[in-house]
């Protein structure tokens, strides 16, 4: 009895373990771009910009350029348009299965976020985190949307969590959990560029008057 | 290798670990209490979960060195009226297949009673779906937990 509690127990750490390793792999084969498509896919800076002379046409462009950043999946996994983050670069649905609930953390009585992810990344599991760690409130979903939809978004105190825009400047540049998008542990594809480069474009794009890119 | 104090189930111990050597692994291999166990290693399982400060942790998702004065209890510590009403459910509907998950199944069953004395299957689910039974004893571990929260109605 005792012999076959054992084989059995044996069986399924195998089983457990090989499906989440199945898995694990999947996803890390998924999320990592070669270092060369990463750099490739850099920002480009703010001087580039110079030479648009229409102001409004300037600020489109380097809002589009930030937009790399933005729509990056480092950064849309965690504005989904539904209750449920997704993952990896393929953008998947979060599994295990978890929600926004009220305070962005996961439902009341159910599986929270930190019941996973902590205050760093942690590689030996493979699971990221941030003292911060959350899903942005719904009103800051970016999924399904266009980059001049999320543009106006962004600008909308009611819909950026009462920001005006220097606050948004110094939120994009300095806030510690948009900056886990450029270090967010091995084997996920970091966000474009620096979250300095980053921040200059959006301070550029601010001081160029903020205007959004059509569509 | 450096020294930790961790506090488990009510006593404190002295280990001696790498820094970055999973709560998981500290719990079984220096503690000596095997109750928790591994299952995959990387937070998608449930099998390893333990509460800290009251809250469920997935336990090989964290590094000992992260643990600082937190209180972490383990299947073997579970004596909350919550814990004892999920193991007496477990036993009276003959939950466990195999057995193996069971001590993390158990673990989050008893923290979402905690939190919620009375779930909705919907409760239910969002709480338990990230601990996998590979015997599907779902229909059992949704059951007991309805029994348990009877059970602690008075």
């Amino acid at each position: 009895m005792s012999l076959l509690r054992t084989g059995a127990a044996a069986l399924l750490v195998g089983s457990l373990a090989a499906a989440a390793l199945a898995s694990l792999s999947g996803l890390q084969r998924a999320d990592a771009a070669p270092e060369a498509a990463r750099v490739a896919g850099g920002l480009r800076p703010v001087s580039d910009f110079a030479q648009i002379k229409n102001k409004e046409e300037r600020a489109a462009a380097l809002f589009e350029e930030a937009g790399k950043v933005l729509q990056s999946p480092r950064c849309m996994n965690c504005h989904p348009a539904g209750d449920r983050p997704t993952q990896t670069d393929r953008m998947i649905p979060h599994q295990p299965l978890v929600v926004r609930g009220e305070a962005g953390m996961g439902a009341s009585g159910g599986l929270a976020c930190t019941t996973c992810h902590h205050e760093a990344n942690f590689d030996a599991a493979g699971v990221p985190g941030n003292p911060k760690w959350q899903l942005a409130p719904i009103e800051m979903a970016w999924q399904d949307k266009t980059l001049g939809q999320i543009c106006t978004q962004i600008k909308d105190p009611n819909r950026n969590g009462g920001k005006n825009l220097a606050q948004l400047v110094h939120h994009m540049a300095d806030d510690e959990l948009v900056g886990w998008g450029w270090h967010p542990g091995a084997g996920r594809t970091p966000a474009p560029g620096t979250q300095q480069q980053f921040g200059e474009l959006i301070k550029a794009w601010v001081d160029a008057g903020a205007a959004c890119p059509k569509g | 290798m450096a020294a930790f104090t961790l506090k488990i189930n009510g006593r404190e111990h002295q280990i001696d670990v790498d820094p970055n050597t999973p709560l998981l692994w500290a719990i079984r291999d220096n503690v000596g209490l095997t109750g928790t166990k591994y299952g995959c290693g990387v937070a998608q399982c449930g099998a390893c979960t333990v509460h800290l400060d009251g809250q469920t942790l997935r336990s090989c998702s964290l590094p000992v060195s992260a643990v600082g004065k937190s209180e972490v209890t383990t299947i073997e510590g579970l004596n909350s009226k919550e814990g004892g009403a999920v193991q007496k459910a477990w036993a009276a509907l003959d939950v466990p297949q195999c057995g193996y998950c069971q001590s993390g199944q158990i673990m989050s069953a008893t923290a979402l009673l905690e939190l919620n004395p009375k779930p909705s299957d919907q409760d239910i689910d969002l709480a338990m779906n990230g601990n996998l039974c590979r015997c599907a004893t779902y229909v059992r571990i949704r059951a007991a937990i309805h029994a348990a929260a009877k059970s602690l109605e008075g």
